[in-house]
């Protein structure tokens, strides 16, 4: 035979057949979707960052079209815009959220938290905090490996190198909840953003008693209440020791900031900051 | 109590043995065939091995300095093993250039590339042998003469191997019974020839006694377990047998020991589980003895344990230890 | 041939700086401050109050549920507070605070040899736990919930853990040395709690003076007989050395029982002993403490509540040159951070480590040696564990069952890159076994 024509009857045979079992198999395994789903996926941000509670976007959105209604679903990434968008496009409703951020519940910088131990092994505060309570006599703490820092997927955490505790970048931070979920402390906590970003809240989670904290941590709460008499609004209560601001209660008047005498509650974004000077100890 | 105590998880003692004292033991256990090439080829080998050794180290030094820049890795000797075991893989009479090449192909791309000591996929002195081998085919394969090329770099006076010469006696020749009779002749001649290393051949691969002399003390330092080398030899030998040849001159010769002993061993490249070394071994022999009868070229050692060392991670996953409990007694 | 375990093992230098130090008490203090959590489980419940005033061997804290264990009073003497006390890791619990008052009052109830003839094992087994005793090994499991195995699973051997294969300690070696009479009496009760004819004294070939005193007080008694082992770390290992003493291997996830074993320490039977025939709960240990630079290593007869650095004193002072204390042994003891801490029922050693032996080497590359994966005991892949564990793949980490891993260091000890293995497995196993608990739940 021509060998030209037996390369073609070959290559060609070759090529047909390929494409009937393509296309058999195409047809064979396909899986009915929702074309719903990759509309809506596509509106999500797509940091697969699981905030939601799903494990990612696509997930998501599968449960978002499938569920028949927004109730109890956010992207927090995406906040309300994203969520409108979804809604309309589903003809549900989106329920309206506030915006949060994630704020560190501990203020002990190595300035007012003296180290009285030296942890040697894997820079990860889990694994630190499976051993002991950290390097200071605080058993709360932050222990300032940045395990925050590392869960973060929006680069918003960063370790201050000069204070030995991360700090949160509100503009960049989507209230994920991964830092939350990572942080072995349980110190980070999601709170309302506030208006034009400002927050009032307790940078303590120090549960001991107020002698027995001064001396771990100068910056600790000592449980001594000043702050829940002075506020207005009740939105502050002492349980275990420790102050905790509502800050669904909060109307942001600072009252509590100044009475506080350890200086552990925070206003931030506010004009005009009254400098304290810090003392170093370590 | 005012002193900062350190904390740190159990276990709080450890062993003497690290990185740099295994490395030193493996150099320590390549001495003998060092001085046994030296022996037999001289200023050649000298060269070789100087040049092959000062390519590696200097190759790393530059891509961890230039590169990476990270902290110096030369001090954990892992250059010099890579270097002199491609040195003793090549013959005497390589041009310098040539074994710089494959020394920067060795450090550089096999074992920096993939991030350096023990994320290295391949073995790096092998895969620089068959780098070498397949781009300079002629000079890779003239092979000097033992002791009268002592004095000599150039100009040497060339051989074939003697796995070379039986590849070719059987191509040469067609029928089962003067292929064992050709066979036989070069055997009868060489066998202690072998054993001592006084043959044409690879500057370290020559002496079995050198090299099972390092074997030993590697087995007796715990530096490496028996299973792989045994797996080796044992499957070769009885592949040998099975096609009905004397498997004595097919395991002194060539790379065999040197492979099965301290190539097909490093730690990076071979399974981690015991059950999955004898596997891994098992197949290096078999592939050895098929690349050695019936394929292109008449040594198979070095593309057997190439082969395999692609094929570790896929060991590692499908053969794991037996875990305690599986077979429990009641 | 010796007998031991058959899957991989260590044998670190043995240490025992402390062997044949006979054991000895400490001067009283002037406070004692007995945590009421000293046992893996529930915390147990106060049952004094401040300026009550306790006689020695006195109920102070109730166990509060199956997993959990009484507390008795070490001491005679004035309930000061009652109030949270750090631990030597930093870690709080509600503790008593106990002063001394001179007076010695005891409140114990000996048994006279009819008495205890006439036990039932359920009689002795709610006498142990009345006394408060746990396993003294280390892990402190309450020994009640280990006499009674699951229905379903009859018993027939009875291994008393005289192994101790961590360097340094001796003092499970110096009790079987001085009171052998004592400890195969407790044998004998807690073959009588599970209904067994045949207890195997297990220890290791490095202690010949232990082995032979208690083969003596043994002589040709009714089964109990003593096994000597090759000397092997982790052999302690409760799945160890039931693998090395009858060949029998706990299956995954199993308990001693599912093949027809109890496990028991020496210090444990020592306990029973004393609850049963002197009517003594567990109030005091015995606690080696150790350490290259120690003056005065030796083994201590040491009353739960003492702080550690009182015990130290006992034994020569602190050493200029300590960087480190470890509670327990070097391989799977605990480093403290707080040493104004008690001891607790767990306490079985108070290693005082120089400077020079504190610190870890720097991690290198792994080179995939596969030395750690030859040496795990319980036949996993401690390269892999860690690794997955960084990678947080917990549903990888359960397949390859991170949750048989008995963190006993063997892995991190013999890596050649000095890469802290166990710290990076044990926590992927926190989460792995966090996990599964929540699925499980469901």
């Amino acid at each position: 035979m021509n060998p030209i024509i037996s390369a073609v009857t070959v290559l060609g045979g070759t090529g047909i057949l390929s494409a009937a079992l393509l296309y058999i198999v195409a047809r064979k395994f396909k899986v009915k979707e929702d074309p719903r789903i990759d509309d809506v996926e596509k509106m999500l941000p797509g940091a697969n960052c699981g905030g939601c509670g799903f494990s990612g976007c696509r997930d998501f959105a599968t449960n978002c079209v499938n569920s028949g209604s927004l109730e109890g679903k956010r992207c927090p990434v995406g906040g309300d815009s994203t969520m409108n968008a979804i809604g309309e496009y589903l003809g549900l409703k989106a329920e309206a959220g506030k915006p949060k951020v994630a704020v560190l519940k501990c203020n002990g910088s190595c300035m007012v938290r003296k180290h009285t131990s030296h942890y040697d092994g894997p820079r990860s505060c889990a694994i630190e905090r499976i051993i002991y309570a950290g390097e200071t006599d605080c058993a709360y703490g932050c222990l300032g490996c940045g395990d925050c820092v590392n869960a973060c997927m929006f680069d918003a955490i960063k370790l201050d190198e000069e204070t030995g505790i991360p700090t949160f970048d509100d503009e960049k931070c989507t209230a994920c909840g991964a830092c939350v979920e990572a942080c072995p402390g349980n110190i980070i906590e999601l709170r309302n953003k506030g208006p034009k970003n400002r927050r009032v809240y307790v940078a303590c989670s120090n549960h001991d008693k107020g002698a027995e904290a001064m001396k771990e941590c100068k910056a600790a709460c000592i449980g001594c209440g000043k702050c829940a008499k002075v506020c207005p609004f009740d939105a502050i209560t002492i349980t275990d020791n420790l102050a905790y601001i509502d800050d669904e209660k909060c109307r942001l008047c600072r009252k509590c900031v100044d009475a506080c005498p350890v200086h552990c509650i925070k206003a931030v974004n506010f004009p005009e900051k009254p400098a304290v000077k810090e003392e170093v100890v370590c | 109590m005012d002193k900062e105590l350190i904390i740190s998880s159990s276990p709080h003692i450890h062993t003497q043995r690290s990185v740099e004292r295994t490395m030193l033991d493996v150099l320590i256990a390549l001495l003998p065939a060092v001085a046994c090439s030296l022996f037999f080829f001289g200023a050649g080998a000298l060269v070789v091995l100087l040049s092959a050794v000062a390519g590696c180290v200097a190759t790393e030094y530059l891509i961890q300095r230039f590169l990476i820049k990270g902290k110096s890795t030369i001090g954990n000797y892992s250059a010099i093993v890579t270097g002199v075991l491609l040195a003793l893989n090549l013959p005497s009479n390589l041009p310098v250039y040539i074994v710089i090449l494959g020394s920067i192909f060795s450090i550089g791309i096999v074992k920096m590339a993939f991030g350096g000591l023990g994320n290295n996929i391949f073995n790096p002195a092998i895969a620089g042998r068959v780098f070498l081998l397949l781009s300079f085919p002629a000079q890779m394969t003239t092979w000097p003469l033992p002791i009268v090329n002592r004095w000599k770099y150039f100009d040497m006076e060339t051989g074939a191997t003697i796995l070379s010469t039986m590849k070719e006696s059987v191509s040469d020749v067609n029928t089962g019974a003067s292929v064992a009779s050709s066979m036989k002749d070069i055997v009868e001649v060489s066998t202690w020839d072998a054993f001592l290393g006084n043959m044409g051949g690879s500057m370290g691969e020559v002496s079995a006694i050198a090299l099972l002399i390092g074997a030993a003390y590697l087995l007796i330092r715990k530096v490496i377990t028996w299973h792989i080398p045994v797996a080796i030899l044992a499957s070769v030998a009885l592949f040998y047998l099975a096609l009905g040849d004397d498997p004595l001159m097919p395991l002194l010769t060539g790379g065999l020991l040197l492979g099965a002993f301290f190539m097909a061993t490093d730690y990076a490249t071979s399974p981690m589980s015991h059950k999955g070394m004898i596997i891994y071994g098992v197949m290096i022999g078999v592939i050895t003895v098929i690349i050695r009868k019936w394929g292109a070229y008449p040594e198979g050692v070095s593309f057997a344990i190439l082969l395999m060392n692609g094929l570790t991670p896929l060991i590692n996953r499908y053969f794991k230890p037996t875990r305690f409990g599986e077979r429990s007694k009641r | 041939m010796l007998k031991t375990f058959r899957k991989g093992g260590i044998h670190p230098p043995e240490n025992k700086l402390s062997a044949g130090c006979p054991i000895i008490g400490i001067p009283q203090q002037e406070e004692y401050i007995v945590s009421l959590s000293q046992h893996i489980g529930a915390p147990a419940q106060c049952c004094v109050e401040k300026g009550d005033k306790v006689a020695k061997y006195q109920l102070i804290g109730k166990s509060s549920g199956f997993v959990s264990a009484n507390i008795h009073s070490p001491v005679s003497g004035t309930v000061k507070k009652i109030d949270k006390y750090k631990n030597a890791f930093g870690f709080e619990s509600l503790s008593v605070f106990i002063a001394p008052d001179g007076e010695n009052r005891e409140e114990k109830r000996p048994r006279t040899a009819d008495e205890i003839s006439g036990l039932s094992p359920e009689e002795i087994i709610s006498i142990i736990d009345d006394a408060g005793i746990v396993g003294l090994g280390g892990a402190t499991f309450p020994t009640k919930v280990k006499l009674t195995p699951p229905k379903n699973t009859p018993v027939d051997t009875l291994v008393i853990n005289g192994a101790e294969c961590e360097p340094y300690l001796t003092n499970d070696q110096q009790l079987m040395v001085e009171k052998p009479d004592e400890i195969i009496t407790g044998v004998e009760l807690l073959m009588r709690a599970i209904n067994v004819n045949n207890a195997c004294i297990a220890i290791e070939s490095n202690k010949p003076d232990a082995i032979e005193s208690l083969r003596k007080a043994a002589g040709a008694n009714n089964g109990i007989e003593v096994i000597p082992l090759k000397v092997k770390y982790p052999q302690g290992g409760e799945k160890q050395l039931i693998d090395a003493v009858l060949g029998r291997q706990v299956p995954s996830g199993g308990l001693p029982a599912s093949v027809g074993v109890v496990v028991q320490n020496v210090a444990t039977a020592y306990a029973v002993k004393q609850a049963v025939v002197d009517g003594i709960p567990l109030v005091e240990r015995i606690v080696t403490v150790t350490g290259p630079d120690l003056s005065h290593p030796g083994n201590y007869r040491v009353a739960i509540g003492t702080p550690l650095s009182a015990i130290i004193s006992a034994a020569g002072g602190m050493p200029e040159s300590t960087k480190k204390v470890i509670l327990g042994g070097p391989m799977m003891g605990k480093a403290a951070s707080n040493l104004n801490a008690t001891t607790n029922k767990g306490t079985s050693g108070i290693l005082v480590v120089p400077e020079r032996y504190s610190m870890r080497e720097t991690p290198e590359n792994c080179v995939r040696c596969a030395s750690c994966v030859s040496v795990c005991p319980m036949g996993l892949e401690p390269y892999l564990l860690a690794k997955l564990s960084q990678l947080k793949d917990y549903g990888r980490l359960e397949a390859e069952r991170v949750m048989d891993c008995i963190e006993c260091g063997s892995c991190s000890y013999i890596c050649i890159s000095h890469r802290p293995l166990l710290d990076h497995i044990r926590i992927g196993k926190a989460k792995t076994g966090a996990i599964i608990k929540s699925r499980k739940s469901k």
